[in-house]
């Protein structure tokens, strides 16, 4: 690849590498995002690239309306597409088809007839209420979201530079060192009211300014990609499938405050992501979008990544930055804060991967652009990985201010086997829930903050009325206790306790006092701990306490758990009416708690029930219930 | 002259580095651990939080002071926190009392009876390890920690040895020599600075005492005697002399 060294020639390439996507007969674009990858697109991508190669010179049909080139064909491997629960996804330009739930025994089968004969495979396609979906665009799923940071994310092969410039990268950096100085940039985020991605909705541009402004000369530019809440994938999603505009937006962020060193910390559990950055990375740099010099100017920056052995604590910044230095990953006290002595002691910009991301379109399309999507005071879009008991889990954007209601029903196509809506839980381990009445509030910064739960970095797990919300609350506490660093006493200890609590209720062994113990302790933690993450470690329990306070009394009261989710207090149970006396429950017990008679019904003894549920199991009559 | 209220008090202050070498000075006995202003603020007890005039509480050996604060140190919200805390760090600690070096001395000890924490609800979980005798000098007891880690500032910042350091995270957490290696296996000096900090009996300096008696009174042995710098410690530690 030739060296870009003027602005000119960055257009040139553009211009060509347009050519080549515009030329091409057919792209297929098979989506090699991490679920996508686990379903088997690696050899759907091998079995397609075999077949086209077998025969390069086919003739593509798609109907004489659609314009295509006659270039070569292509097989590209994507990033994430976002519509996870119907991958392995492969997507075939330009007529813009989404197949769904593709399988390398399917791959002939599209050569011969989709792209030889241009005909559709019905059963590929995506259907929704009796509804075919031809097109990616018209699914329900993709037409109400709003993809601007998502945007290339699936239309591109994140592997090739070209792809990148092709789709207008590195135009805003272009446009920031040709056309602005770093302060107009700096203005520029800073008016945009950009608000950082990864939590805190801390103001990006002021932080740029606070950096700007040190008398300390040597200054840091940080990406925090330790995505670490569970459930969540849109950091992961966007190193993975357009990792070129982060980049991208870590360049203009050191353009804007001086920097000449960027670190992107990453998570080791994204081996995937590590990859393609360390590729785009070299690639921008031979290209010299990276190094010395860029595009003909004295600017100059370096990139490296630093992966992190994956603790969640070191996606706080002073934990991160003291990870990077090879330190223990532990939150320090501030002051000094990051932008005043961050990394190495230096002043140090650190955002997280999405907040960078937005940086090129504000930079390209200007501040007030930014600011007419969403509502005033958090204006631009959000990612979501929406997962759990939802119909169309996956990744996906919105523009901030959009309901949940919009979310879970419209995009994600409502409650899995037509269940019914309890809760969500928002914002992962620091988050708190939302029901019913909530469904319309709006999803930004300020109006979670008022109903005592965050947009976090944006995990969103549904959940339907078979979840049991103090086990909820269990499984949050078990994470935030097994991922404190242990040095402040309220994080260390009081978690701990907490947890002791939780595991009792839910073994069925709780008393009416754990709840007061447990708001108790809430409180002292979220006043006293050192770190955010240790301040909003008890908020899980918090909310789902107020919420939901009746399922937690009938857990310690009436040693009930509605759902059944509770293992210790079911009571599996033998309908007389229904069971034949064929015995195998009994045989199939491990703990021989199921006595009785041939041919009569049998029971079983609470006592020495273990609650397995091997014999329901294997009760041929469905005579066996839970209680 | 810049001034902050303390308790409803006009307190004047300079160049003080932390709000809590403030309230210190105006002769307010706020409680700590982890707080030694020769070593760097690490703050990890939360003992020192204060309460502002609008209800934010923070800790005090890590905000900066500044001129016109209203801060109160002994709300009941503060004292109910701070028992918690000490009713918390009580819990995981082993609670052999009259079997204890320290007994007497104890700050855990001290403070946990100041606060009045006379019930501790929760069971001591943690898993026991063994005590670390293999130094000449130095004995380690993990179930008396506190993790402080007043010792393992003092071992890197003021010693410049840095023989101990965290281990493991949450609740497992524990201050220990690099890669578990007993303390005889490592660069201790034995200066015994460490103990000088420990505010609990989780390290002491190991006693010789029934050994040199037994030679004593062994009539084949001819006694002579050096005083070793940890006997100097031990002196200057009963005078809170560092």
């Amino acid at each position: 690849m030739q060296r870009i060294d003027s602005r000119e020639m960055l257009n040139e390439l553009r211009h060509q590498s347009k050519q080549v996507v515009e030329n091409s007969r057919c792209r297929i674009l098979i989506c090699a995002g991490t679920g996508c990858l686990a379903g088997g697109s690696g050899e759907i991508y091998d079995k397609m690239c075999e077949l086209i190669a077998a025969c390069p010179d086919v003739e593509v049909h798609f109907g004489p309306e659609i314009a295509h080139g006659d270039g070569p064909m292509e097989v590209k491997k994507s990033g994430c597409h976002g519509f996870c629960e119907m991958g392995p996804l492969m997507r075939i330009e330009p007529m813009g088809i989404l197949y769904t739930k593709v399988s390398v025994d399917d791959c002939e089968e599209i050569f011969e007839s989709t792209i030889k004969k241009g005909e559709l495979i019905s059963r590929l396609l995506y259907k929704q209420n009796g509804v075919e979906y031809q097109k990616q665009e018209e699914i329900p799923f993709y037409k109400k979201q709003t993809r601007l940071v998502l945007e290339n994310c699936g239309h591109i092969d994140a592997e090739h530079i070209d792809d990148a410039l092709a789709h207008d990268g590195y135009q805003a950096l272009a446009k920031a060192l040709h056309e602005m100085t770093p302060e107009e940039v700096v203005e520029q985020i800073y008016e945009s009211n950009l608000r950082g991605r990864g939590g805190g909705g801390f103001q990006t541009g002021y932080k740029w300014k606070q950096v700007a402004r040190q008398p300390e000369k040597i200054r840091y530019v940080v990406c925090n990609g330790d995505e670490g809440d569970p459930g969540a994938f849109m950091d992961r999603s966007i190193m993975e499938g357009d990792p070129h505009k982060m980049i991208e937006g870590m360049a203009i962020a050191a353009y804007a405050v001086g920097a000449q060193e960027g670190y992107i910390y990453v998570r080791a559990e994204y081996p995937l992501a590590i990859n393609r950055l360390k590729k785009a990375i070299a690639d921008a740099m031979e290209c010299g979008l990276l190094g010395d010099n860029i595009m003909g100017t004295d600017f100059s920056f370096k990139l490296h990544i630093n992966r992190g052995a994956g603790a969640f604590v070191c996606g706080e910044g002073s934990a991160l930055t003291a990870s990077i230095e090879g330190n223990r990953g532990m939150p320090r006290v501030k002051p000094p804060r990051t932008v005043e002595q961050g990394l190495f002691d230096k002043p140090t910009v650190l955002n997280n991967v999405e907040t960078y991301a937005n940086v090129p379109m504000i930079v390209l399309k200007g501040a007030e652009w930014f600011k007419g999507i969403g509502p005033e005071n958090s204006p631009g879009t959000k990612a979501f990985a929406l997962t759990g008991s939802v119909k169309n889990t996956g990744l996906i954007e919105v523009p901030m201010g959009t309901t949940l209601r919009e979310v879970i029903f419209d995009i994600g196509g409502g409650i899995k086997n037509d269940g019914e809506f309890k809760a969500v839980q928002i914002g992962g381990p620091s988050g708190g829930c939302l029901m019913t009445p909530h469904l319309d509030i709006n999803l930004d910064f300020d109006s979670l903050k008022k109903m005592g739960a965050m947009i976090g970095s944006g995990g969103l797990v549904v959940m339907d009325t078979n979840t049991c919300m103090v086990e909820v609350a269990r499984f949050f506490m078990n994470f935030t206790q097994n991922e404190s660093c242990g040095k402040c006493v309220p994080c260390r200890e009081g978690t701990k306790r907490m947890l002791e609590i939780l595991e009792r209720i839910v073994a069925g062994k709780g008393e009416l006092a754990d709840l007061d113990l447990l708001e108790e302790l809430a409180e002292t933690i979220t006043e006293t701990a050192l770190c955010g993450l240790g301040k909003s470690a008890a908020l899980p329990v918090m909310s789902t306490l107020k919420l939901f306070r009746d399922e937690y009394i009938e857990h310690v009261v009436d040693k009930k758990c509605k759902s059944h989710t509770c293992t210790a207090m079911r009571n599996y149970i033998i309908n007389p009416d229904l069971c034949k006396g064929c015995s195998k429950c009994a045989r199939n017990c491990p703990v021989s708690a199921i006595t009785g008679q041939i041919k009569e019904p049998f029971t079983i003894d609470q006592a020495k029930c273990i609650k397995c549920g091997a014999c329901q199991g294997n009760c041929a009559f469905g005579a066996i219930y839970v209680e | 002259m810049k001034y902050i209220t303390i308790n409803n008090r006009k307190v004047p202050f300079e160049d003080e580095k932390n709000l809590l070498s403030v309230i210190r000075k105006a002769g307010i006995d706020l409680p700590t651990f982890c707080y030694h202003s020769e070593l760097s603020t690490y703050g990890a007890c939360r003992m020192c939080v204060v309460e502002d005039d609008r209800g934010r509480v923070f800790a005090s050996c890590s905000e900066t002071p500044r001129d016109g604060m209203v801060i109160y140190t002994n709300t009941p919200k503060l004292q109910h926190h701070r028992k918690l805390i000490l009713e918390l760090l009580l819990a995981s600690h082993c609670r052999d009392c009259t079997t204890c070096r320290e007994n007497g001395v104890c700050t855990l000890q001290k403070l946990a009876r100041q606060l009045g924490v006379d019930d501790v609800r929760f069971q001591n979980t943690k898993e026991q390890l063994p005590k670390d005798t293999s130094s000449n000098c130095i004995v380690i007891d993990p179930n008396k920690c506190i993790l402080c880690g007043d010792c393992v500032r003092t071992c890197e910042e003021i010693q410049g040895v840095g023989v101990l350091n965290f281990a493991h995270r949450g609740s497992n957490m524990r201050v220990t020599p690099a890669f578990g290696k007993p303390m005889s296996e490592t660069d201790c000096v034995g200066c015994g600075q460490c103990r000088v900090v420990c505010p609990t009996g989780a390290i002491t300096i190991k006693s010789n005492v029934h050994a040199v008696w037994d030679l004593v009174y062994d009539k084949t042995k001819r006694v002579v005697v050096q005083i070793a710098p940890a006997v100097r410690v031990a002196i200057g530690d009963k005078f809170g002399i560092p």
